[in-house]
Formats: structure tokens, sequence, C-alpha cells
């Protein structure tokens, strides 16, 4: 089991939790997973084609991940928004 | 009392006032999400409203309270497992017969049938989009207008950047387009009608008379007699053709109200006047009305879905907001005009009710 930590609006779509202990080898597969458990979450990560949404970012033990990134038990994954510009 | 309902790029902000004045913010939802849209849906009594938030992406959202609780709509996405995903919801509609009608981006139309609570993509039109090759405007793909028609609510029009106008009487089961007469400037001549990219800013139908239709396009006004299949240009007499709002009388089919930019190159109020356009003549001619607008060193942007309106006659309610976050409105079909709101962030989209 992997634990998946949730921030912002994420958090709360989730049940208040902000970590999740989830099965899956790959991030992909983890979020699919955190869609199973908690529907409210669809379609705030990944979008319909099963992508990432662009300005969502994955950390899986403090290094940058994707979608396809290999998952272990006891690996830590991080989903928050990106930190990007604008007004 | 009014009440608008304010799409911001930072928040909705419900505004209450009496025609003629300033009016109050009664509440402001959404802090800091852009929300594209919003209406009080006169069937339930409901505020619904869209975001697209650049994180999670776009959300259609219901409250019977805007300064209350809001719960997310479901099924306001595309197929799974296809090529593309919703970019954006650009306009709600409440419908004939109970429907409420969203429109968004890529160039899709949603129906509700239980006051927004829950959305089924219409495929039909999907289909069009998914075997031809629409081509987006500068805001994107966007499918901003959708007009029903009076008492009969299988029909229905709808308008897409740069897709051009297409009509269903079957309640969408089929789409056709009605386009002819429509002459886009940025295009060669031989270009063919049904490839071409037609860059639909905004349509409205007339109430009393739901033949009479009007398009301000990306450059050109056109008046539609036949229900939307033939336009004829009516931009004579304006000083630019070019704007993205319209607005309707729904007492006088006769109608119009435009708010002219410079141009595709300057899209800003011409010589810093805001001005906004009426004819009741059918669009033969257009007359300046300012009375009450800044006149002088105002060169504001005013986008497709910022102008709304309520009541009729002489006592017609117009509203529009500007990127500078200005509201303006009349209550008296334009002759005078006031300062709304001031100060608000970039406005998105403005709707009214009384």
């Amino acid at each position: 089991m992997a634990v998946v930590c949730l921030h912002g609006p994420l958090r709360s779509l989730a049940g208040d939790r902000a970590e999740l202990d989830l099965r899956g080898g790959t991030v992909h597969e983890l979020l699919r997973g955190l869609e199973e458990q908690h529907p409210s979450v669809t379609g705030w990560i990944l979008d319909e084609r099963g992508v990432i949404r662009r300005h969502i970012n994955v950390f899986v033990n403090g290094e940058r991940g994707r979608a396809e990134t290999a998952v272990e038990s006891g690996d830590r994954v991080e989903v928050l928004p990106a930190i990007t510009g604008g007004a | 009392m009014t009440e608008l309902t304010v799409g911001t790029k930072k928040g909705l902000f419900v505004l209450e006032g009496d025609p003629g004045g300033e009016f109050k913010v009664r509440c402001r939802a959404f802090p800091g999400e852009p929300i594209d849209f919003a209406v009080r849906d006169p069937a339930s009594g409901r505020v619904i409203a869209t975001s697209t938030s650049p994180f999670y992406g776009p959300k259609i959202w219901f409250a019977d309270d805007p300064g209350g609780e809001w719960m997310q709509a479901e099924g306001v996405a595309l197929p799974e497992g296809g090529e593309e995903a919703l970019e954006r919801i650009w306009v709600i509609v409440p419908g004939e017969g109970g429907s409420l009608w969203a429109g968004g981006d890529p160039g899709v139309l949603f129906e509700s049938r239980d006051g927004g609570q829950s959305w089924e993509l219409n495929a039909a039109l999907r289909q069009h989009r998914v075997e031809e090759d629409w081509q987006p405007g500068g805001g994107g793909l966007c499918l901003h207008s959708i007009v029903p028609w009076p008492d009969e609510p299988d029909r229905l029009a709808v308008a897409v950047s740069a897709a051009g106008v297409w009509h269903t009487d079957d309640h969408g089961e089929t789409w056709r387009r009605g386009n002819h007469g429509i002459r886009p400037r940025y295009l060669p001549d031989d270009v063919s009608e049904d490839s071409s990219p037609l860059c639909v800013h905004r349509m409205e139908r007339a109430k009393r008379d739901p033949r009479r239709m009007f398009i301000q396009f990306h450059g050109g006004v056109y008046r539609s007699d036949d229900a939307g299949q033939n336009w004829s240009y009516i931009g004579d007499g304006l000083p630019s053709d070019f704007g993205f709002p319209l607005a309707l009388d729904p007492g006088d089919p006769d109608s119009a109200y435009v708010i002219p930019l410079t141009g595709d190159f300057d899209r800003v109020t011409p010589e810093g006047a805001v001005r906004v356009y009426e004819t009741r003549d059918g669009g033969q001619s257009w007359t300046p009305r300012g009375d009450g607008l800044p006149d002088r060193e105002a060169y504001l942007t005013v986008l497709r879905r910022a102008f709304g309106q309520v009541g009729e006659g002489d006592s017609l309610q117009l509203y529009f907001g500007a990127t500078s976050g200005d509201v303006f409105g009349t209550g008296d079909a334009g002759a005078t005009w006031s300062t709304v709101a001031t100060r608000l962030p970039p406005v998105f989209s403005v709707t009214a009710s009384a």
C-alpha cells in the first residue's frame, strides 16, 4: 500500500482525509483507486482522457512523478496544485 | 429589486439594487476561482454557475442561496477515454419545458432535466465535431449561444466559435447548419460555406417573433427573418461592426443592442468612449446610447456573455460589465445609464433577474 497525500479541496472531497492508503503499481493506478474509493474526486485530478490535469503536480517520495511512475508499498505520493503564475 | 449575477475572474458576485442606481454586493462566492457564467433559473429558483479552475478543470455548481452552500453537478464531462477533455463551460440557458442547456469548449452542448443537478452530453452535435474539422476561435472552440424557441421545447439553435450556427427541430437528435449569407471577411471569397470557420460571437432570438434572430459576428452584425437559415448584413451605421455582446428587447422583435469595439486588432471601445448602439427597425438604423456612460479616456473591453437584460419595452433593463471591473446599467431601455458597480475583478458574464 502506498500513502497518497491530498491537499486543498481534494482533501475535503476525499472525506476530509489528508492521507489514504491505496493499492496500485503506478501513480495512475493509485489515482484511479482514489476515484473508486471517493467518487467525488472524479474529474478533479484526472480528466476524461485519464490524463493528470496540467496544473496538478504529483511527487513520489519527493521526486516529480508522472502517471506511469512506478509506486511501491510504503511510497509517499503527494498530489497538489502546481505553483503556477498568472494574476 | 433587480438581481445581477456577475461572473468574474475572481469569483461570483451577486449584486442587488434598483434600476438607475448603484447596486450593493449581496454576496460573493467561489473567491479566487474564475466564474465564467452564472444565471438564476426561473423554474427552480436556483442559481447555476460554472467555474473553470486552472487546477481542477471545469465544473457546474448549483445553489438555492448563492451565499450559502454550493453543490457540484454531475455529468459535466466528455466520454471517458476519448481524445479530448472538456475545457470550459461558457453559458447556461433555461430552455423550454423545464430543461437547462449548457454550452462549452470543445463545441459541446449539455442538457439538464433536473434543475442543474445532472447533465447529459448531446451526442449528435458531439458527433459533428468529431467527424468535422471545427476550428477554434481566439477564445477556444466555444459553444457560447443557445437560443430556445418559445413554447417549442424540441427546437433550438446554438452558435459555436468558429463552427457557426446549428439548428435542431427534434430536441438535439439531429442538427443542421444555418449560415447562408454570413460573409467572413477574414477568409477568401471562394471558401465554401459549409467548411468555413465562422466566428459567431453571440446570437439571440426575438421572443415575440422567434423567426427573427440577430448575430454579432467577428466583423459584422446580421439579422435573420427565417429562423436562422439566411442572414442579412445590418452593420451599416455602426462605428465598428466588430464586437462581442448582443441583447434584445423581448417586447420588440425589431430591437437589438450591440457594444461595438474598435476591431479585431484593438478590442476596446472606439475613441475612448463607451457607447451602446440600439436599433428599433431591425438594423436599418442604429442610435448611440451613452447618456451616463464614460465618454472619454475609457478603453473598455466587454466580453460576449457580459451583457444581460430583464424586463421589456420602455422599462427594459440592460446591464453590461467590462474587463476593467466596471458594471453599467439602464432601467429605461438605454435612454440613460448609470454605474452599477466599480472595482470588481475582470467581468466575464452578467445576467439579470427581477
